[in-house]
């Protein structure tokens, strides 16, 4: 049995034809698996989705009830038998929720990542290594000059700057799924003990958050807020919100930024950031080098980013690698949240 | 060396003025001497490392990453700095320390290959003792040979984190580039005492980095420096601007007028030390920018200060500031610049004659004395400016519409205005009311349309502030728009509302922080543009490049299709050429 016998690429995404689903569809399928809720990865209007419990209930907090004809939930490390294949989901680390989906048949394992990261993340399970034969990766920050470092580094950064500044509005720029709260129990973590202020699209996935028992301390909305209240404050909002309308509620906003791509200072600048925060939820050049290297995988399937550099880099291991052309994955803070003028 | 680098890490992305200021005010009070001094030396490019080259920088990360990778990264960056400080390799040393213990947590696999470092390795500068400083690089590149160059840096740059090679890199091999002025600098450190830069710039000639005498001062815990510089710098005496409707209340007896050229205000002095002659050329706020014009420093051979206008002369004419801002801002002056670019003094005032101060006296004195200088020099860089001739202010206004005419003759074409200085006037430092007047040309107008806008930053962060506008041309497809300048001023707060709401309404298109905004004949804002001059310029596609472009008004109720043609701007640049405009 070869590899595409189990999990094939399509341009809609990765296909078990013996199993009779795909992982992530970039289209409405029959039946679909999940890896995670980011919207380039979950899309509404499937038949049947298999997913962990908490990626169906942020599913269904994004696209409402009916967002697909039946759902099951799957728990981690737990074995279902679909066709003629076993399937396993483990946690990824990325987000609440995501994880790692392990294909089996014949004694051939195939593990499709999604994405994922393989660092402390307190509002998150701890990313598994799970050993196979063919890793499917990510490759958003494939290069060797993406080297994420410390978040708590970075959140001491925001914190300095708002006792440098104290009279202007902090705005930091957080995807509303994962990023958002991670910054947010990151700042807690680091004894900030100020109430913290949401845009209105990050309200009701972080209420969620705190229904699942993670601790966020004391959450503000912005809306109603007086200029004068928010001077000194830290709001975190969608990046798509930083230029908005919306930050003329504020005094003199200052912009930051929570994102691996803010390594580059050109990415910041063309973004008008000026406090560039590097946090990020995808794997480091490091850590995707590392990670490939552990699963003892053979042969490495590179999926969305920059799948060149990682391409050649396991040509330098002796590792078998191609690239996967599968159009409609992009980077949640490259996608332009479709919500993020919700209080215009 | 950290904190150095965290600091201009900050200054890098913050645009705005003050702000860059709090950053590097709030550095000096907490960063002690002599580190401190090194920065303020750094930021106002009084360091120089000759011997750190990009080459350099570029073999040694090429004998430590694979190429293929770096080619990627570096296309990917676009900073060959920054691509070398984002890509280091983790020194071995530290991969040691990470494989010893504080390991990440998780199930992290950390032992499979070199690249493995974990991500929650701490900050080398973190781990106590040998954190280096600034102070060190600087004292130890100042004895350091060629020869053991590669080594040095490659030990420290294995040391420090992304910040600190980012900035290492760009403190070697000279230019920071990150939006600071040596003004700005000296601002920050005089921010410390609530004393003016002023005062700094006074000080400054004698002055030698680490500077601890002068945070001394700063800090009140100790006397002023004494500034024993005999060429030191004047603080220059400015004017007003005039509306011609202040005229009425003036006796045209009292004033004399000469030309405003557009150029550069500069102070050329000139001082006996000992034997030596010591000749320096300053910038109105007293910036010392000797290095930049050496041709001109030959020039000033006798003691004295000049005040006057910095401008390039080709074959006896004035050219244009568009040229000579060819020379402005150069880190080296080649023979090639000085031959293209001549540098030229013209004379409008001296302040001290030999060891004589003049500033008591009445200007129509010290032009008297100016003249004679001037003469006595008698050197082809330096020329006086000559007065204007007048006995009523009809006579004026005349000269003023035509300056050609009335003696300008070609170098009409840098005339900017006129200035008219009371005969009485003693030399007075900063803007006093009264004693001089400036009055610029008229502004040209035209009706253009806006085509894109860009976001501002600070205050007006969330605003569509800059706006690139166009005039109608016949192009491949027919009539067509051609930018011809930005401007991002002269409008009201409300007219920035209302400029912006249209922007937000009617964006065709984005890309980054630009809009495209729609202009077609019929749909489309008309913005009537003032500006200063306007030159040929082949970096622009339309030819053209004006100067001082502002927003002088908004047309709504013109259609697009009204605003004015490239046609007519080019004909205003032949008739400037030619010394004929307004």
């Amino acid at each position: 049995m070869r590899p595409e016998d189990i999990l094939v690429p399509t341009p809609a995404g990765v296909c078990c034809k013996i199993g009779g689903f795909h992982i992530d569809p970039t289209r409405p399928v029959a039946r679909a698996l999940i890896t995670h809720a980011h919207s380039d990865h979950a899309r509404a209007g499937h038949g049947a989705v298999l997913a962990t419990a908490e990626t169906l209930d942020l599913m269904r907090l994004r696209y409402g009830e009916n967002f697909a004809g039946t759902t099951q939930a799957a728990a981690y490390g737990k074995r279902i038998d679909l066709g003629g294949v076993t399937v396993t989901f483990h946690p990824a680390g990325h987000v609440l929720g995501s994880a790692q989906i392990a294909v089996a048949a014949n004694g051939l394992r195939v593990v499709a990542s999604g994405d994922y990261k393989n660092v402390p993340d307190p509002t998150c399970a701890p990313f598994e290594l799970v050993p196979c034969d063919v890793f499917i990766t990510e490759a958003t920050f494939a290069l060797p000059v993406f080297r994420h470092g410390d978040p708590d580094g970075e959140i001491a950064k925001l914190m300095g700057s708002v006792a440098l500044f104290p009279e202007r509005a902090h705005l930091v720029g957080a995807y509303s799924l994962g990023k958002a709260q991670r910054v947010i129990a990151l700042l807690r973590k680091a004894g900030y003990g100020a109430p913290i202020y949401l845009h209105g699209a990050m309200e009701k996935i972080t209420r969620y958050y705190e229904s699942r028992g993670f601790a966020l301390g004391e959450l503000r909305v912005v809306r109603g807020a007086s200029k004068a209240e928010l001077a000194g404050t830290i709001t975190i909002c969608p990046p798509s919100a930083l230029n908005d309308l919306w930050t003329r509620r504020f005094p003199e906003p200052l912009a930051a930024f929570a994102s691996g791509w803010m390594r580059v200072r050109a990415r910041a600048r063309q973004q008008g950031v000026s406090l560039p925060l590097v946090i990020s939820d995808h794997a480091d050049w490091n850590d995707l080098t590392a990670t490939i290297a552990a699963t003892g995988a053979g042969e490495i399937w590179v999926t969305h980013g920059q799948e060149d550099a990682l391409v050649h880099w396991c040509g330098t291991r002796g590792l078998k690698a191609r690239p996967l052309d599968i159009v409609g994955y992009g980077d949640e803070d490259d996608a332009g949240e479709q919500d993020g003028g919700a209080e215009e | 060396m950290n904190r150095f680098a965290e600091l201009l890490n900050r200054l890098a992305y913050e645009p705005a003025r003050n702000a860059k200021l709090r950053l590097i005010a709030d550095y000096f009070r907490s960063t002690p001497d002599p580190e401190r001094g090194w920065a303020l030396a750094a930021l106002t490019g009084a360091l120089s490392f000759p011997h750190a080259k990009a080459g350099l920088i570029r073999s040694l990360i090429a004998e430590r990453t694979d190429p293929v990778l770096f080619e990627l990264s570096y296309d990917y960056v676009g900073d060959l700095s920054e691509t070398v400080a984002l890509m280091w390799p983790p020194s071995p040393s530290l991969l040691a320390a990470e494989r010893g213990g504080a390991g990440s947590g998780g199930d992290a696999p950390t032992s499979t290959t070199e690249s493995c470092l974990s991500t929650a390795i701490p900050h080398p500068s973190s781990q106590g003792e040998g954190e280096l400083s600034l102070t060190t690089v600087v004292e130890t590149l100042s004895t350091l040979g060629k020869a053991q160059l590669p080594k040095q840096l490659a030990r420290w740059l294995d040391a420090l984190d992304e910040t600190g090679r980012w900035a290492l890199i760009k403190l070697v091999t000279g230019g920071l580039r990150i939006g600071v002025s040596a003004r700005l600098a000296k601002t920050a450190a005089a921010a410390l005492s609530g004393t003016d830069a002023h005062d700094i710039e006074l000080l400054w000639p004698g002055l030698k980095p680490p500077y601890i005498d002068l945070f001394a001062w700063l800090e009140g815990r100790a006397e002023k420096p004494a500034s024993d510089d005999p060429a030191a710098f004047r603080p220059a005496m400015l004017a007003h601007a005039l509306e011609e409707t202040d005229l009425a209340e003036l006796q045209p007896s009292d004033f004399m007028a000469e030309w405003k050229w557009d150029g550069i205000r500069v102070q050329a002095v000139s001082a006996r030390r000992d034997r030596d002659m010591i000749t320096r050329l300053y910038s109105r706020t007293g910036e010392d920018i000797s290095k930049s014009f050496p041709d001109l420093l030959d020039a000033l051979h006798l003691p004295g200060a000049v005040d006057g206008e910095l401008l390039i002369m080709r074959g006896g004419r004035v050219q244009s500031f568009n040229v000579l801002q060819q020379r402005l801002n150069r880190k080296t002056v080649t023979p090639k610049l000085i031959a293209e670019f001549p540098a030229h003094l013209r004379a409008y005032d001296l302040l001290a004659d030999g060891a004589e101060d003049l500033r008591e006296r009445p200007f129509a004195e010290r032009r008297t004395r100016l003249e004679s200088f001037v003469a006595q020099l008698d050197d082809e860089h330096i020329d006086l400016s000559p007065l204007v001739s007048f006995a009523t202010w009809d006579e004026l206004i005349a000269a003023r519409k035509d300056p050609a005419a009335a003696g300008a003759g070609e170098d009409a074409t840098a005339v900017e205005g006129i200035m008219l200085k009371r005969r009485d006037s003693l030399y007075l430092p900063g803007r006093p009311k009264g004693p001089w007047w400036k009055w610029k040309r008229d502004p040209f107008i035209i009706d253009a349309v806006l085509m894109y806008a860009q976001r501002g930053h600070g205050k007006r962060s969330s605003y569509y502030s800059d706006y690139t506008f166009g005039v109608w041309t016949r192009g491949d497809n027919g009539e067509e728009l051609v930018p011809v300048g930005k401007a991002y001023f002269g409008f009201t707060d409300e007219e920035l509302l209302q400029i912006d709401r249209f922007v937000r309404r009617n964006t065709t298109e984005r890309f980054g922080p630009v809009r495209e905004v729609v202009h077609e004949a019929a749909r489309g804002l008309v913005l009537e543009v003032a500006f200063e001059g306007l030159q040929r310029s082949t970096r622009h596609k339309s030819g053209l490049a004006m100067r001082f472009p502002r927003i002088n008004r908004l047309r709504w109720d013109k259609p697009p299709s009204e605003a004015d043609r490239l046609e007519l701007l080019q004909s205003m640049v032949t008739k400037i050429e030619q010394g004929l405009a307004s």
